[in-house]
Formats: C-alpha cells, structure tokens, sequence
C-alpha cells in the first residue's frame, strides 16, 4: 500500500510538473463536443443523445491517458526499477489505475461544466448527484481496464494501435451502462436518480475487471 | 507419430458421419417452420456454428490459465489454436447469421437481436489477438501476454453477453434456452445432432492445426541436429506461436 502510494505521488507529480496527459485530454474533449456539435448539426442535446455525447467523449478521451500510461516506466527504465525492488507487484496496478482515476476526475470537473455549457442538456443540475454515482463508476471501470490494457500495449511494437483497439471491444459493456444510465438523467424532466439496472451492472464490470486485473497484472511484468 | 495425430483418423471419421447425418436430419427429417419456412433450416448451421465459436474463445481462455499457470508452451499452442478456430467458426456464425436476419426480418443487421450484437463485440475483441500476438516480438512474451489477453477476453464473453442483452427495449422470443427451450421434438433432434456435428469439427480441426504445428516444429528439431544450426532458416516474425 506505501509502495503505492509513492508510485502514485510521483505520477502525479510528473503530471503536474509536466502537464502531458490531462491538458491533452481536456482539449480533445472539447473539440469533441464541437465536432459533435456540427456533426449533428444540434445547438442542444437532451436524453440519450447528450448522454451518448458525452459518454464517447469521456471514453475517447481516456484512450490518449491510457496509451501513456506506462510509456514513461518503458522508456527510462522504471520497469526494471521496479521489479528490482522487493514491493509487491500489485502494487503497480494500483498506482496506475489510482493515478488514471485522478486523471479522469480533473478531466470531468472540467469537461462537465463545458459540457453544459456548449451542448446545453436540460437539468444538469438537478441531475448532478445521480451524474456523479454513474461517472464514479464509470471511471473506475476504465481506470481498472485502461491500466491492464496499457500494461499489455506498452510492450508491443505498436502500441499506440494495440492499446484502442483492445481497449475500446472491452470496455464497450461498460459504455452502455454509462450511456444508459445517464441518458434518463439528461431527459427535459429528469427525475435526477440514474436506473439501479445500470449502475449495477456497472458495478458488476467493475468487479469483474478488479478481480481478472489483480489475478493477470503480475504476468505482465515478469521478465 | 506425434501425442496429436494419435485418434486423428477416427474423429475425423465420425465428424464426417456426424455431419452427413445432421445434413440429412435438416434437409428430410425436420419439418418446415410454419412460420418462417425453408430459410429457417440455416438455423442449424448458424446456431451450433456460434455456439461451438465462443466455447472455443472461452477454451482458449482455460488454455491460457493453465498456460500461466505452468509455464509449459505446449498450453500456449493450444490456447492459440482454440482462439484461431473460434474466430474461424464465428465468421461463419456472423455471416450466416446476417443471411438469416436478411430473410426474416428483412436487414442484414438488425441492432434488436442481442445475441447478434453481443456476437459481434466478441469477435471484434477476439479480431485483436492476433495483431497482439504479431506485434510483440519477442515469443516467450508473446506467449505470456497472449495468455493473459486470452484469459481476459474470455471472461468477457459472458459479461458482454448480459449487458448487450438488458440493453435492448424488447427481447425476441428465446428459441433455445437451457432447458431446451420450445423447441418441436423432431427440430429439438435435428438441433442436437448438427450442434455435436459443429463441435466435432471444431474438435478436428484443432487437432489438425495442432499436429501440423507439432510436425513442423519436430522437423525443424531435426533439421537442425541433422545438418547443422546454420542450414536451418531462423524463423520469421509470426502471430503463431513456435
């Protein structure tokens, strides 16, 4: 657990003092919403629509941390770093999936409010703790799958390809029970609580995903 | 002879009588669906051909625990050649699936049919294996990372398959469920034998595969002793585990 946290302090404090991959994020969401925008030629979005939006954008935008997730580990030797030191491996994971979390949650305090702003979905604030239990979930679902799939990617040749397209086939359960579950929150008379089915279902993959990450990660390190 | 040869001749023999006799049950045996006619007869090739696809990813996946767990190559393979013939066999499901869904309900696709979609993300998941294993060079790697991208990928199947399914508005009528469904007694038979056809086949040829790969590698182990390492060609760069 200390060891990670200290692998946790130091990713972030890489991110802050470099500021690499949530900017990048950010950004791309944004733009996102604007292509969107034009895309579906909508001033507004409400229901479903807003909520498919934003969940793909969310998702996409979580593909450029999880291809470099692991890339600085590879590149100046932190691997081996880090299988030197007698620490449990599990360790890893969990600073990385921590560290992709936080990423993730810089990423919506920011892109929320542009969200609203720019695409106008109609009782966001009514909504916003039902919105909060589902992207809680949501974003733990893909730090756990991010982590693992970056881990794989991140010794292949082509990584920034093998990452996606893994990525994106897995975590498709857990995009429809976002999308699902935010889409009656963004309804024009929203009730402001997300569907139980979907959070479940949501906590279900997350569960799933923990456990098959925590039984695999190990072998993704031994060399 | 190799482990895998051994009996190769006699399943071959009873996949092929297994066939003839579930192609003879379809085409004279099983009436015709009052409903739908003589299209629904692509019911027995579509069905058993998806289900024997994704017990095999999920064989692979069992492949690949005990490959992680030994140590031992030789699961490698075999979790390899599992995952090859299942996406093999789910091609042919998909597609004969989409000629079904043309004639029934009019669409190639149609997003309404869970288990189409769920069918679909599966494959599309499994399609990455091999540029996984292509795109890692180095073969004890490959071997381990495979295993765990197998493992992962099977564990998934079953979670796809009930999210995709609750997503749907409505559900179509089950024809098949564990119990075995409500299905007519003669369609049931029919059903049964095409389906044992399916997974005989896909017994076969992973055996095949199997054996060809044992021979080739055995040949290279002699070659190699025989006439020397530098007569022998290093292997190229390969998705196949060797």
């Amino acid at each position: 657990m200390k060891t990670a946290i200290a692998i946790l302090r130091k990713d972030l404090l890489l991110e802050l003092r470099a500021l690499e991959t949530v900017p990048a994020m950010v950004l791309f969401s944004l733009v996102a919403f604007v292509i969107f925008h034009f895309a579906l030629d909508r001033a507004t979005l409400n229901g479903q629509l807003a909520a498919g939006v934003l969940t793909a954008t969310l998702l996409l935008a979580s593909m450029l941390a999880i291809n470099r997730l692991f890339v600085a580990e590879r590149e100046q030797g932190g691997f081996d770093a880090f299988l030197l030191a007698p620490v449990d491996r599990t360790a890893l994971l969990l600073a990385k999936a921590a560290a992709l979390y936080v990423y993730l949650v810089v990423l919506e305090v920011i892109a929320m409010p542009a969200f609203a702003v720019l695409l106008r979905p109609p009782s966001l604030g009514a909504s916003l703790p039902g919105l909060v239990a589902v992207l809680a979930l949501a974003n733990l679902a893909l730090s756990i799958v991010g982590t693992l799939v970056s881990a794989i990617a991140v010794q292949t040749r082509a990584r920034d390809l093998i990452g996606p397209v893994i990525g994106l086939p897995l975590l498709i359960p857990a995009l429809i029970g976002t999308a699902r579950a935010i889409g009656p929150l963004l309804n024009s008379h929203a009730s402001g609580a997300p569907p139980a089915k979907w959070l479940l279902i949501l906590a279900l993959y997350d569960v799933v995903f923990a456990l098959l990450a925590y039984a695999v990660f190990d072998f993704l390190l031994e060399d | 002879m190799t482990t895998y040869a051994k009996g190769l001749k006699g399943l071959s023999l009873a996949t092929i009588v297994t066939i003839t006799v579930a192609l003879a049950l379809v085409f004279f045996y099983a009436p015709l669906d009052a409903d739908q006619g003589f299209i629904q007869k692509i019911f027995y090739i579509h069905v058993p051909l998806a289900i024997v696809s994704l017990c095999g990813f999920i064989l692979g996946g069992i492949f690949g625990i005990a490959h992680l767990r030994t140590g031992d190559r030789r699961y490698d393979m075999r979790s390899y050649v599992a995952i090859h013939m299942a996406l093999i066999f789910g091609v042919g499901g998909l597609i004969t699936g989409s000629i079904w869904a043309k004639a029934s309900w009019g669409h190639w696709w149609v997003w309404n049919e869970p288990t189409l979609v769920s069918f679909l993300i599966v494959l599309l998941l499994f399609a990455t294996y091999q540029p996984l294993r292509f795109s890692i060079e180095d073969p004890e790697r490959q071997a381990r990372y495979a295993s765990v991208f197998a493992i992962v990928a099977g564990a998934f199947v079953p979670l796809n398959f009930i999210a995709v399914r609750l997503a749907q508005q409505f559900v179509h009528p089950r024809v098949l469920t564990l119990t075995g469904g409500n299905l007519p007694g003669p369609m049931r038979l029919t059903f049964l034998v095409s389906l044992a056809g399916a997974a005989l086949l896909y017994a076969t040829l992973w055996k095949y595969e199997m054996a060809a790969k044992d021979a080739r590698m055995q040949l290279r182990r002699l070659r190699r002793s025989l006439v020397g390492e530098d007569a022998v060609a290093p292997l190229r760069r390969s998705a196949a585990p060797s």
